[in-house]
């Protein structure tokens, strides 16, 4: 979050001020501020929609939606939330920090790295856009089945032609990333002394590049389907609709992965600074991380135990799913004993960190819960699974953003965010979000299907709580949103450390870093 | 510090106590009424054991940590930062824990897909937005929809007890019979799921899967569709009656009158009036749902019946679309779910409601005659 004083440090001469210096800049803290804002702008719009369908299941009966209008939410707010807030916003630290970490003055690619920021706005625009088309926007879910998705108007094609920008920002974002961790870390900095964000983000970039393509090749499928005559997915002309499933999964599974590795990543960083002791087994994350990633590959019929796959099928898919547990299992007893026997204290980033670890486990329960086939079978498409992935995806992925945001926002900013506004988000994010997503366990349990805008009796309870912890969730996000505004324009400046116990080259800058770093490589010992 | 940790213990026990004084929490899977479901229940209710320990277990850890080596309470931190022999022992007992669950899960599997040696075969299809059901031993057929007024659910009338679980026809069945299900859809997916059956299974266009259950208890079982499948997903339940032998074989001599007089309408000649107030009804139950009740349509999204030019223009043309849908869209194919006097009435109802006035009838022979050459003419049209 450097703002425009910042370019008076910039020697170059000739650079753009005001819109034109963000539209033409190649410098990887701005873009990764662009990245971050971005993200935050698609959260809050993403955020409405769920608050207009938490609105909408407040009680039985339809109030406030249609049910048309009500599948456009619940397709638009997971499209959005996944491209639009919780990837850019990892790429949005990977820009920020990996540079930082490795010692490296830039991204490898500067200027690609500007085109796969602002292909993102033009991706976000086009969706967002698709709600004022007639018929309005996207109503068959953010997995696209076809037939369905074949059914749809206008606003279809505009979504798989976003999907596509966005698919390549990323693949172009994550090229930029692996190749500036492989080839720019300083003298001395081996990989295997890299900080474990650089390592996560190596591996998710290694996902992104290998998975993108696939939903590419999905999704242009279905734009054959749909205007060119093809029958990809339409069994009257030969084709198969379970085949999607296969293809888009196959690219979901490690996309999971995508969307919490980078999370991994943050709070390996933050709980060894505030626990004032090294990460444990550092070596093991790293192979765990590898594990994961490779075990993503071959788990993806998961998704797809109803539709009927041979019992083979099903043992082997459910087997190795179980398997993804281990490495998962390493990694959270790693962070316990990261902060065992350590000097704790509890600033904001280490509680979001903490919140993580206890959260994501339980949606790592979950999973485990869900990757028994014969169970998944009975709670497959119910609130069970929405419980579980939003466990996986808010207090996960989201948490660990909101962390990292608060651990780096004084080296960003130079200034330090206000601690007790910090801890009121924090402690109303928390309570909110477990008010909102606990109860639809219960809601799954009991056979309540997801993706209906209306249900029976006897959901209503759970689905009152839930609606009131949504908006006691949506609604402190606005506080997030003031103390990171009041952090950019000013607060007590930040030292050069920051946090007591922070370890890594990021520190040894002044903070607000410079708008150039490292431009001679630091040496690492 | 202290304080804060007192507030959320307060804020729990608070929710805890307020929710067991309420009788309609329901905190796990349905009650089963089948042996499948039953092992699924048992299944479910061992992992969740499972889990609760080792979670018990490694957040008992985290937090005796979190309360004492904290630095405010003077504890300095040590350095160790890894120690081989735990990180093996950690990995080795997940596996082994893991393995423990995967033995009595795999039985279920192996027994769940099972569909061999039935009783009796039902053929279910998923249409949008309804069931259809086929009892291919005993040669019945009839479709399944959601008999919830629409006053209901938009707040013009008190909601009834099994709000949206309720059918006009419901799937019955004998009690303790292994009923295998024949599953497939006829537009988009969707999928069939009667949750106290432990049987779930999506519906395929243009493929069929097998299911199968064994109802052990008589009673009604509810349940709804699970696949997304367009606007009106939530709303066609399944509601499965499970009855005595007696009481099955009595609903099958019923079922097989009444699908003679319908097939007697078929010869008819109708009046006007009559093929209006039957075709209303035809409307409301198979084309309301996205033309609306109004004729309109949703702009966009599914056209306008009112003043269109299909229900303005010759009726050979408005007979054939009735039967044979247009492929692509929503709109689907009629000619195998609506009988001759239904798509009779349901086409003069078009043509003379709302703005359309154009007079004419059709009678159940002119759609018998359509029936025969629709194929190929619909044909062009597809094949554009």
């Amino acid at each position: 979050m450097s703002d425009a004083a910042h370019a008076h440090d910039d020697h170059s001469h000739g650079h753009p001020t005001g819109i034109m210096r963000w539209l033409t800049t190649t410098n990887h803290k701005d873009i990764g501020t662009m990245y971050l804002w971005f993200a935050l702008i698609m959260l809050f719009s993403a955020g409405t929609m769920a608050l207009l369908i938490r609105a909408e299941l407040f009680q039985p009966g339809m109030q406030l939606t249609n049910p048309d209008f009500f599948n456009q939410l619940t397709t638009m707010h997971g499209l959005i939330m996944i491209f639009g807030a919780i990837m850019p916003a990892f790429s949005g630290f990977a820009n920020w920090q990996v540079p930082l970490m490795l010692g490296a003055p830039d991204m490898a690619f500067p200027r690609m790295n500007n085109w796969a920021f602002w292909m993102l706005p033009v991706a976000g625009l086009m969706l967002m856009a698709s709600f004022l088309l007639p018929g309005g926007a996207v109503a068959g879910g953010w997995t696209m089945y076809p037939p369905l998705f074949i059914q749809g108007g206008i606003s279809y094609d505009l979504t798989i032609l976003a999907v596509h920008i966005m698919g390549l920002s990323s693949i172009m974002g994550s090229i930029n990333i692996a190749t500036t961790i492989l080839n720019m870390r300083a003298p001395g900095l081996t990989l295997m002394k890299m900080p474990l964000f650089c390592w996560t983000w190596l591996i998710t970039a290694y996902l992104l590049i290998a998975t993108m393509p696939v939903l590419a090749g999905a999704v242009t499928m279905l734009l054959t389907d749909r205007n060119f005559g093809t029958h990809f997915f339409n069994a009257a002309g030969g084709g198969d609709p379970v085949m999607f499933q296969h293809i888009f999964w196959f690219f979901a599974h490690p996309e999971v992965y995508i969307l919490i590795l980078p999370a991994f990543g943050i709070v390996s960083q933050i709980i060894p600074t505030f626990a004032r002791k090294p990460l444990f087994g550092y070596a093991s994350m790293v192979y765990a991380t590898a594990s994961i990633a490779i075990l993503s590959f071959i788990v993806w019929a998961h998704h797809m135990f109803t539709v009927g796959m041979p019992a083979a099928a099903q043992l082997f898919f459910m087997f190795s799913t179980m398997l993804i547990a281990v490495p998962t299992g390493v990694k959270v007893f790693n962070w316990v004993a990261t902060m065992w026997k350590g000097s704790l204290t509890f600033e904001t980033p280490m509680l979001f960190a903490i919140a993580f670890v206890c959260l994501f486990t339980i949606g790592g329960f979950s999973g485990l819960v869900l990757a028994i086939a014969p169970v998944d079978i009975q709670l497959h498409d119910t609130y069970y699974v929405v419980a579980h992935f939003h466990y996986v995806l808010v207090s996960g992925a989201l948490f660990s953003i909101f962390a990292g945001i608060y651990y780096w926002l004084p080296k960003w900013t130079g200034n330090m965010y206000n601690e007790t506004l910090g801890k009121w988000h924090f402690w109303l994010s928390v309570i909110g979000m477990n008010l909102v997503f606990f109860p639809m366990h219960f809601l799954g349990l009991a056979g309540m299907p997801r993706r209906i805008p209306d249900y029976a009796l006897q959901f209503t309870e759970f689905n009152q709580i839930a609606t009131v912890g949504a908006f006691i969730f949506g609604f402190s996000q606005l506080l997030f949103l003031a103390v990171v505004l009041k952090t950019v324009k000013g607060g007590e400046k930040a030292s050069s450390r920051v946090w007591e116990g922070a370890e890594g080259l990021e520190w040894t800058l002044p903070s607000p870093a410079p708008y150039h770093t490292f431009e001679t490589a630091p040496v690492v010992k | 510090m202290i304080g804060k940790w007192q507030r959320v213990g307060m804020m729990g026990a608070a929710l805890a106590t307020s929710q067991s004084t309420l009788a309609d929490y329901a905190y796990n899977l349905q009650i089963p009424a089948s042996q499948v479901a039953q092992d699924v229940f048992e299944l479910h209710n061992l992992i969740m054991l499972v889990c609760l320990g080792i979670f018990i277990v490694v957040f008992g850890a985290m937090f005796y940590s979190l309360l004492k080596h904290r630095k405010s309470v003077g504890h300095k931190a040590a350095h160790f930062h890894e120690n081989t022999t735990v990180e093996v022992i950690w990995t080795v007992i997940p596996f082994v824990i893991l393995m423990g669950m995967a033995y009595p899960a795999a039985k279920v599997v192996i027994d769940m897909k099972d569909t061999t040696n039935p009783d009796m075969t039902i053929k279910i299809t998923g249409y949008q937005w309804k069931w259809g059901y086929d009892y291919l031993n005993d040669d019945i057929s009839f479709y399944s929809m959601l008999s919830t007024p629409r006053e209901q659910i938009y707040g013009a009338a008190e909601k009834g007890e099994h709000y949206l679980l309720e059918v006009d026809e419901p799937m019955v069945v004998p009690v303790g019979k292994r009923v295998r299900l024949l599953i497939t859809a006829n537009d988009v997916l969707h999928s069939w799921w009667v949750p106290a059956l432990g049987a779930k299974q999506d519906a395929i266009p243009g493929f069929i899967r097998d299911s199968w259950f064994k109802a052990d208890r008589i009673g009604t079982y509810r349940g709804q569709c699970v696949e997304l499948c367009g606007k009106d997903h939530g709303f066609m339940p399944i509601v499965v009656e499970v009855v005595s032998e007696e009481d099955y074989a009595a609903w099958l001599a019923k079922k097989k009158g009444a699908a003679q007089s319908a097939a007697g309408d078929n010869t008819k000649t109708f009046e006007i009036a009559d093929l209006m107030a039957r075709g209303e009804q035809v409307y409301q139950a198979n084309c309301a749902a996205c033309h609306q009740a109004d004729g309109m349509g949703m702009a966009g999204v599914f056209p306008a019946i009112s003043g269109s030019k299909v229900a303005n223009g010759p009726i050979e043309d408005h007979i054939a679309l009735v039967l044979n849908g247009v492929p692509g869209t929503a709109m689907a194919a009629f000619a195998g779910m609506l009988s001759d006097a239904d798509v009779a009435a349901v086409v003069t109802y078009q043509r003379n409601a709302w703005n359309n006035k154009m007079g004419d009838l059709a009678q159940p022979a002119e759609i018998a005659a359509a029936r025969g050459g629709a194929a190929t003419e619909a044909a062009a049209p597809a094949a554009q």
